[in-house]
């Protein structure tokens, strides 16, 4: 039972850090960099992924079985369509400000690489237990990496940090640069700046740890891996 | 005509897929190691973004909108995209061998790509008429080309530079592409000043 206990621990805590889905993995960098404007987004998409992401690995799991391996993936994308379409009228009907902060990128959580990465290498291999902690912790992975960015970018970019829910919706401390902020960090270079920094730091601690560095876009992190026929795929192992 | 003009020039320079909606990313990261590549996968979006627009708004305004089913757009659209890109391949491998050859290629790629659903759904949030959507997938196609080219020059050139071995590989990448885009931040408001 504690080994039973330690493996699903361990499904859980891989996606924190040492599979961490955006600094390691690479994956899911649209909404990444286009969501951690703030602290508050950066949340709001962390959570919302997160949701779909851990219910379509238990269903996608359960349904391991009865998808015939030669359509799956559109039987795929059709489970967490589901689930998005779920999460977005929840969105829209009871947190309608972040529905507008996310806008285009909540439906846009169908083609998020994670979830349909993660269905592919994960869920439709694993039993149901393991899948759902797989999410949870490949989920808690993806919202901590985008909450260190929508810190660093909102405290540099507007000087403070608004939550709507803490304060009354007013700055939680003085801004720190005054008047003025340097609002390039909020607007798309500062974007990927701040990754590409946090990447760097990401690949050193994980040299030091004697790991290898996140790979430009590994192939085979990629969903599309076994069908790609691209010549710029990498084949070895 | 004017209309037209500001919407393509608006999704090339000032609202740049990539550059400043992030939108396909991936591709925009992954396959900008040679122009050539890279200029065959833009090409290959641009034609699946616009085919797709032109198949998803009859659908959405007559079929979803007309049954009040709005709210199966997301499933409806990624199920449409997922299906015409596989026709798209099917029938330029029978057909088309030398055009599948140098596009068919990238687009298994195309189908979980952020770039082709985003312009879908941004579309239908504008309220775009059918010519408009599809002036702006155009301009959204040929923004996107265009990031992927400049953006594979300037990795060729990175080849052969000397980078502080800390910053190797992705984080350098990264930190060109915050580059590039700020010189597009440089367009804003250059459309609306030439076109008023």
């Amino acid at each position: 039972m504690a080994e039973k206990k330690n493996s699903l621990f361990k499904e859980f805590s891989k996606g924190l850090i040492d599979e961490n889905p955006v600094l390691r993995l690479v994956l899911g960098t649209c909404p990444t960099l286009a969501t951690s404007t703030s602290v508050e987004s950066a949340i709001g998409m962390g959570l919302a992924a997160s949701i779909v992401l851990i219910c379509s690995n238990i269903v996608i799991s359960a349904l391991r079985k009865v998808i015939p391996s030669k359509v799956r993936i559109p039987a795929y994308i059709v489970v967490i369509a589901s689930f998005v379409t779920v999460v977005q009228m929840l969105v829209s009907a009871f947190v309608p400000t972040l529905n507008e902060q996310l806008g285009v990128y909540l439906p846009l959580i169908v083609v998020n690489c994670i979830i349909l990465g993660r269905a592919e290498a994960f869920a439709g291999k694993n039993s149901v237990l393991a899948s759902a902690f797989d999410g949870l912790g490949m989920g808690v992975g993806f919202t901590t990496a985008l909450f260190c960015m929508g810190f660093i970018r909102e405290l540099l970019g507007t000087g403070t940090i608004t939550i709507s829910l803490l304060n009354n919706g007013n700055p939680l401390f003085p801004a720190i640069f005054g008047e003025n902020p340097i609002t390039i960090f909020i607007l798309a270079p500062g974007g990927f700046f701040v990754f590409g920094m946090m990447i760097a730091l990401a690949n050193h601690i994980a040299q030091k740890k004697g790991k290898k560095i996140a790979e430009l876009h590994s192939c085979k992190a990629c969903p599309m891996f076994e069908n790609c026929t691209s010549p710029d795929k990498e084949v070895k192992e | 005509m004017k209309v037209y003009l500001s919407i393509i020039l608006a999704a090339i320079l000032t609202n740049n897929f990539v550059l400043s909606k992030f939108l396909g990313i991936c591709p925009f990261l992954g396959v900008s190691k040679q122009t050539k590549t890279a200029s065959g996968m833009g090409i290959a979006v641009t034609f699946v973004m616009l085919l797709s627009t032109m198949v998803t708004y009859p659908i959405n305004k007559y079929l979803l909108e007309g049954l009040g089913l709005e709210y199966l757009q997301t499933i409806v659209f990624i199920l449409v995209i997922a299906a015409l890109v596989q026709l798209v391949e099917i029938a330029l491998k029978k057909y088309m061998p030398p055009l599948y050859n140098a596009l068919g290629i990238y687009l298994p790629l195309i189908t979980t790509n952020c770039a082709v659903l985003g312009v879908v759904v941004l579309n239908v949030e504008e309220g775009y008429s059918f010519g408009h959507s599809v002036a702006n997938s155009f301009g959204a196609g040929v923004g996107f080309l265009l990031a992927m080219v400049m953006f594979s020059g300037v990795r060729e050139r990175m080849e052969s530079s000397d980078i502080p071995e800390k910053l190797k590989g992705l984080p350098i990448a990264l930190v060109a592409a915050s580059l590039t885009s700020m010189s597009f931040l440089g367009f804003t408001g250059i459309v609306e000043g030439m076109l008023g």
